[in-house]
């Protein structure tokens, strides 16, 4: 079964296998976000969206729809 | 060796490349704009020895080359074309030591263009706080650049990046970063280095994949590329992500012995700590709409004896030229014409540095991306952006440093949408007009013992108005075309403590900003708008002043009752007058008459003027600026054909929904045409209020008639 990142719960990592937006992987790519990082939920926004993570030692925040496209291992 | 050098500055964003750009040209700066865009254009002059002058520029941060927007576009545009004015004779690539990996792939990126570089290693004190080591030496060595660590904050190793540049020679000695071949375009690239004179190949890429977005690029040059580009079936979005990936897998190799990073990452920062009371379910919000509240307070308050000083200056001023200088026309233009437009613009001081003092601490704190953070949800459904919130707010003190406040916001339709929408929001200027009519009609009168009839009222007007703004904001979401593709991927960056020599320094730019470009516009509309109202047909005015000359009058009246009514009748009569007048059948639905109409006219300088001019058309008694003698006299008005009473309650509220909606405030015009260095904003905000504010009087006439 594919795990997405926006299916974490905050406190939850996982390491990055790939992606299916082609395009929003070389932004995220460009940010840090790389197949073989690993990557944890830090927080969800008080109105359960966007949500932050801790990617390469430091903090981005992506909607949720944005997190869909990284798929974990 | 060059005597005088251009410097580039390039990193990503939050990685202190304002504050080394500070520290490399002190107070030695320009603010400009690049063509076309609504980025600041920073550039500063540094002494580098006694022999050597550098000119610093200030490029947009970025994450990469390759540009998510218009603003980041500039970057490539500068460092790809030889050609432009920008390019540099040398990049100072600057790094965030605590974040190395990332950092360096735009400094791949730039090292291919074969600029030399040198890399400047910020916040280097706070890489060694976190037990991060850098092997320096190998560091360069492995790069082929010159590698300087700095701590810009502390202002350390800026006198040794000083020396770097001075010391840079003319070549580019960095190694390659990106195996060409792998990426198997290289016929590709050698046609469009062959045909556009390109010596670089990875500038030939760039072009490849930007080739739309380049200024420098002749229209056959794109028409080539594009058809090139068909021809080689270039793939643009699958080759950026298979050269990152490259990108990193050589970043790698050279930090794989050069970096030292600490095993321990479970222990919690003190950002985090911080963020779990600040973006907290609920006192996130309570923290949030007490800082909305403080920055609303602050621009009321503290700008009211600033602005009231400067006015009474003004006044001053005006009084003792009318005095020492010969009366006439050439006087009256200097004085109430250009002196008056000229107080317009200062008077705006005090609210941009206070709300601007405000935005630069919340920026660099770092709070303002929590803002963002919370407030993404509910904004972005109304094509907003969690940073509109804060403009939205101080839309209810004044529109003008609002709308310069949008500059914050990155993605351009949401900038767009909050500076459409900003002056819909209930300012100030609102209110001397919302008292005087409610006081008019609405009758001082408690509801159920605890509301008061006429506070209700004023509440309404205010919620209408946020509920208006939020509304068009929805409407023109679906009707602006976005330009590019709108991502929320967004750094948190950590807590810091605000640079107050850096709040300073936003505060007077922005006052700077304002006088000296949107400060022209404002002062020709307003000598426009002196001359419409103080002039007629001179035929006219000449038979006026006869007329209050002649002893029936000067025997009857007061010397001051003469000079109110000789006022009121000139401008009945000036061009202005004769406007209100064209313009009446138009308005006359609405439930306005021409003396109305030329107060819309005049009030188009600023919504309060409107009492001013009520005040001089109705010749008031005593100090025009006293509301309860404007409010007496209008109270008793009649139409003198029908006999009615002129102000009734349809015609009042008529008149504040129209207040409300229409665009009656050229300084916020002039600081849309600054903000987005086109007329076509400007304008189609100024026809869409007045149309929305026409219809809704409209409805609202006809239906309480």
């Amino acid at each position: 079964m594919k795990t997405k990142l926006s299916q974490l719960a905050p406190g939850e990592s996982g390491i990055i296998k790939e992606f299916t937006d082609l395009e929003m992987s070389v932004k995220l790519m460009e940010m840090g976000c790389l197949p073989g990082e690993s990557i944890q939920v830090e927080r969800i926004a008080p109105l359960g969206d966007p949500i932050a993570v801790t990617v390469s030692g430091y903090q981005l925040s992506l909607r949720k729809q944005e997190a869909s496209t990284i798929i974990l291992q | 060796m060059k005597k005088h050098l251009k410097v580039a500055l390039v990193g990503n964003p939050n990685t202190g490349k304002s504050t080394l750009f500070n520290a490399l040209t002190g107070l030695n700066q320009k603010v400009g704009n690049f063509p076309g865009v609504t980025v600041d254009k920073k550039t500063g002059a540094c002494t580098l020895n006694p022999d050597q002058q550098a000119t610093i520029i200030d490029l947009p941060g970025t994450y990469s080359l390759y540009p998510k927007s218009k603003d980041e576009g500039i970057v490539l545009d500068v460092l790809a074309n030889p050609a432009n004015e920008w390019h540099p004779d040398v990049v100072v690539f600057i790094a965030d030591a605590t974040n190395l990996k990332r950092n360096l792939l735009l400094y791949t990126q730039v090292a291919d263009l074969k600029i030399p570089v040198i890399v400047a290693l910020n916040m280097m004190d706070l890489a060694k706080r976190s037990h991060i080591k850098i092997k320096v030496d190998e560091l360069a060595t492995k790069l082929g650049v010159r590698v300087v660590p700095i701590s810009a904050r502390k202002d350390e190793g800026i006198t040794e990046l000083k020396q770097a540049i001075a010391e840079s020679g003319e070549f580019a000695l960095q190694v390659d970063t990106l195996d060409f071949d792998e990426l198997g375009v290289q016929n590709t690239l050698a046609a469009i280095q062959q045909k556009l004179a390109i010596a670089q190949p990875y500038v030939a890429l760039q072009v490849a994949h930007n080739y739309r977005q380049l200024n420098f690029l002749k229209p056959e040059q794109q028409e080539y590329i594009q058809q090139l580009l068909a021809e080689t079936a270039f793939e643009s979005k699958g080759l950026q992500a298979q050269e990152t990936l490259a990108r990193y897998s050589f970043i790698n190799e050279v930090l794989f012995d050069t970096l030292i990073i600490p095993l321990q990452i479970d222990q919690e920062t003190y950002s985090n700590r911080i963020d779990h009371i600040l973006t907290h379910r609920a006192w996130g919000f309570v923290i949030f709409m007490g800082v909305l509240f403080t920055i609303f307070q602050s621009i009321f308050a503290w700008s009211e004896y600033p602005m009231s000083l400067i006015e009474s200056l003004f006044i001053w001023m005006g009084d003792t030229a009318h005095q020492f200088l010969p009366a006439g026309a050439l006087t009256n233009l200097l004085v109430d014409g250009v002196l008056a437009g000229l107080s317009g613009v200062l008077v705006f001081i005090p609210q941009i540095a206070i709300l601007f003092a405000f935005i630069a601490v919340l920026e660099d704190t770092g709070y303002m991306a929590r803002v963002t953070f919370m407030m993404d949800r509910i904004m972005r459904k109304v094509g907003l952006n969690g940073k509109s919130v804060v403009p939205m707010i101080g839309g209810l003190a004044c529109a003008v440093p609002s709308i310069m406040s949008t500059r914050n916001i990155e993605n351009w339709k949401d900038r767009i949408i909050t500076i459409m929408v900003t002056p819909l929001v209930s300012c100030s200027a609102r209110l001397p007009i919302y008292t005087l009519l409610i006081a008019l009609v609405v009758p001082d009168y408690r509801v159920w013992g605890l509301f008061n009839l006429q506070g209700l009222a004023l509440m309404s007007m205010y919620l209408l108005s946020m509920l208006s703004a939020v509304l068009v904001a929805w409407v023109m979401k679906y009707l602006i075309k976005a330009r590019e593709r709108g991502y929320f991927i967004m750094e948190l960056p950590v807590y810091r403590m605000p640079r107050w020599d850096n709040v300073a320094l936003t505060m007077y730019e922005k006052v700077k900003a304002f006088v000296l470009e949107a400060g022209k516009v404002i002062i020709a509309i307003s000598v426009i708008l002196w001359v419409l109202a103080s002039y007629g047909p001179p035929a006219k005015f000449k038979a006026i002043d006869e007329k209050f000359d002649s002893s029936a009058y000067t025997t009857q009246y007061s010397p001051e009752k003469i000079d109110q009514l000789k006022a009121s009748e000139k401008l009945e009569n000036s061009f202005a007058g004769m406007l209100g007048k064209s313009i009446e059948p138009a308005i006359k639905p609405l439930g306005f008459d021409w003396k109305i109409g030329i107060a819309l006219i005049t009030s188009f300088a600023a919504r309060e003027v409107f009492v001013g001019t009520m005040a001089t058309l109705y010749s008031v008694d005593g100090d025009a600026s006293r509301m309860e003698s404007v409010k007496e006299r209008m109270a008793e008005v009649r139409n003198p054909e029908t006999g009615n009473l002129v102000f009734t309650l349809p015609v009042a509220f008529s008149l504040m929904i129209f207040y409300a909606y229409a665009m009656q405030c050229m300084s916020t015009l002039a600081v849309v045409y600054r903000e987005t260095k086109s007329w076509k904003w400007p304008i189609t905000q100024f026809v869409y209020m007045t149309a929305m504010a026409y219809v809704a009087s409209l409805v609202v006439y006809q239906i309480l008639k």
